[in-house]
């Protein structure tokens, strides 16, 4: 099987997997799952990683790759923690059950 | 790849997988946002793994940079421009993708020596990560405020120049894959699919907006997996794929949110018709002007009041002044309530984000369909900076722009109390029969110092 073919099987079932994750989600959780994903194609910072590290001639095509690698990480780290600040206003009103009973 | 490395990729798709399916529960959003981060570390770590890496300096370099500017912009961003982060954030990610594919282009001499399957998918990533990157930052640019937020159009020349741009990036994509090495090819790709970024994003209306970041991270996503085909990476595969796939549901269940369907966001414009769209100079038609003092009193006396929060609310950070004023009409046994309308302010959730920030309890919040049959049991709504969300004439007036969008009912309540700075019409940028509605009262001025003066009344009734 030549790699194509094994990435193409991959490819397809990372998509089902991904329409399987989101079914139903409260429309408040919205924002923040966009947020989460949004984090996760930060995943191309690899993609810079590996074509620089193993070797790429030329100082333009560096300079590229530098602010390629520079762009997937602020996609990475401003994401998950982006993520991170939306749902920590959601905290702290989880383990108000008490308030319920008072009434 | 050796096998260590890919185990350790295993390990993150898995913690990927994990930390999304956590994100979709309140319960376990804050801990799968960081099950995910975790494993973007493991494959972070992986990769500088993989042996023969070098360059570390500019690697290092890079990773410094990317950490300098994404950590203080994401710690110190307000919750009101969260959304416009989102869209930057998702920018960077597609231009990064774009940044990579041509740094491919230029040091494979045009893919001369690569499979052609190689050369389709990294083509496609970079005309993809190209419309990303710009329309994330029209994006950026129209909740930012920095563009108008209105639809931006050509008119009848907007499709014919879309569809050229996109000629002219799939006519260099076509010849570089024949055999084209010329850098001005792949440069001409780039700057085709940019414009054509720019010029599908603009004419879409600010209200229209999240939907926009949501399609365009499913397509950084699609870029990604693209991207990881060209480098036989499983890792960009898989988390690429999965952001695509869970990205454009997401999109889905967004515009079903506004009743707005995808291709009709795409096609431009809230609407369309300018003429409906710039509110034009209508008749001036009469409003009713109300003092704090009076709004106090109406709701004093009240048995139920509906606060609906909007996008107003949010830029006067009026939340907290909000929950205090609910808190005293509270003690003079008032039920109060809030009707959070799917996409009221800028994003799905964000007035729930910005009301839980201020304590306000859960069980007070009611989404749309069940706040919708209590109007007609309340005695004052009070509007906090929310317009389009609550035009009647969304079901009433075929010819709205917003024909159709499920509303909060706010005109069955007995009496309506709008705060608002002025007349301006709302992010649709149509104007609003609510206002004009003889129930309805207006009390003009910014959302926080308005209910600021009449929580002093409440006290002092």
């Amino acid at each position: 099987m030549s790699p194509l073919v094994q990435n193409l099987a991959v490819l397809v079932l990372a998509g089902f997997v991904g329409f399987a994750v989101i079914s139903k989600v409260p429309n408040t959780l919205h924002t923040p799952l966009m947020s989460g994903t949004n984090a996760i194609h930060g995943i191309v910072l690899l993609g810079g990683l590996i074509v620089l590290g193993l070797g790429v001639d030329g100082v333009f095509n560096k300079i590229l790759l530098v602010i390629a690698i520079a762009f997937g990480t602020i996609n990475v780290v401003g994401g998950f923690l982006v993520t991170d600040r939306m749902l920590s206003m959601f905290k702290g009103k989880k383990p108000t059950p008490a308030e319920e009973d008072e009434k | 790849m050796t096998d260590f490395v890919a185990i350790l990729y295993i390990i993150a798709f898995a913690l990927f997988i994990y930390g999304l399916m956590g994100l979709t529960g309140p319960r376990t959003a804050v801990r799968g946002n960081w099950i995910a981060a975790v494993g973007m570390g493991i494959a972070v770590l992986a990769t500088l793994l993989t042996p023969g890496m070098g360059n570390w300096l500019l690697i290092i370099l890079g990773v410094a940079i990317g950490v300098l500017v994404g950590v203080p912009s994401a710690r110190k961003v307000k919750m009101t421009a969260m959304p416009q982060m989102v869209a930057l954030f998702n920018g960077v990610g597609g231009g990064a993708v774009a940044l990579i594919a041509w740094v491919e282009f230029n040091s494979t001499d045009g893919y001369a020596h690569e499979p052609v399957y190689i050369a389709i998918a990294s083509l496609f990533a970079a005309i993809i990560g190209s419309i990303s990157f710009w329309g994330s930052n029209v994006a950026f640019g129209k909740l930012q405020e920095l563009i108008s937020g209105r639809p931006i159009t050509m008119g009848k020349l907007q499709q014919p120049v879309n569809a050229l741009l996109l000629l002219v990036a799939l006519a260099c994509a076509v010849i570089i894959v024949a055999g084209g090495d010329n850098g001005i090819l792949m440069v001409g790709l780039l700057v085709a699919a940019g414009i054509l970024g720019l010029t599908v994003v603009l004419p879409i209306g600010g209200a229209d907006m999240p939907v926009v970041i949501s399609l365009l991270n499913a397509f950084t996503g699609l870029s990604a997996a693209a991207m990881g085909l060209a480098l036989d990476n499983t890792a960009l595969i898989v988390a690429g794929m999965i952001v695509g796939a869970s990205g454009s549901i997401l999109t889905n269940l967004m515009a079903k949110a506004m009743n707005r369907s995808i291709p009709a966001i795409v096609a431009g414009g809230f609407g369309g018709g300018p003429a409906v769209a710039a509110g034009g100079p209508k008749e001036a038609r009469p409003v009713r002007a109300t003092s704090a003092a009076d709004t106090a009193i109406q709701m004093a006396y009240a048995s139920k009041v509906v606060v609906v929060p909007g996008y107003g609310m949010a830029v006067a950070q009026a939340q907290h002044t909000v929950r205090e004023m609910a808190k005293l009409l509270e003690k003079k046994g008032i039920t109060v309530a809030y009707a959070i309308h799917p996409v009221a302010g800028r994003m799905p959730g964000h007035m729930n984000v910005l009301l839980a920030e201020a304590d306000v309890p859960y069980e007070q919040l009611k989404e749309m369909d069940e706040i919708n049959s209590e109007f007609a049991q309340t005695d004052v709504a009070l509007v906090i900076g929310a317009n389009d969300v609550t035009n009647p004439a969304a079901q009433t007036d075929p010819s709205s722009p917003i024909y159709g969008m499920p509303i909060l009912k706010v005109n069955e309540s007995r009496s309506v109390i709008v705060l608002k700075r002025g007349m301006a019409s709302g992010f649709a940028g149509i104007d609003n029969d609510l206002f004009y509605d003889p129930k309805t009262s207006m009390l003009f001025g910014d959302a926080k110092s308005s209910v600021g003066e009449i929580v002093e009344e409440l006290k002092a009734l």
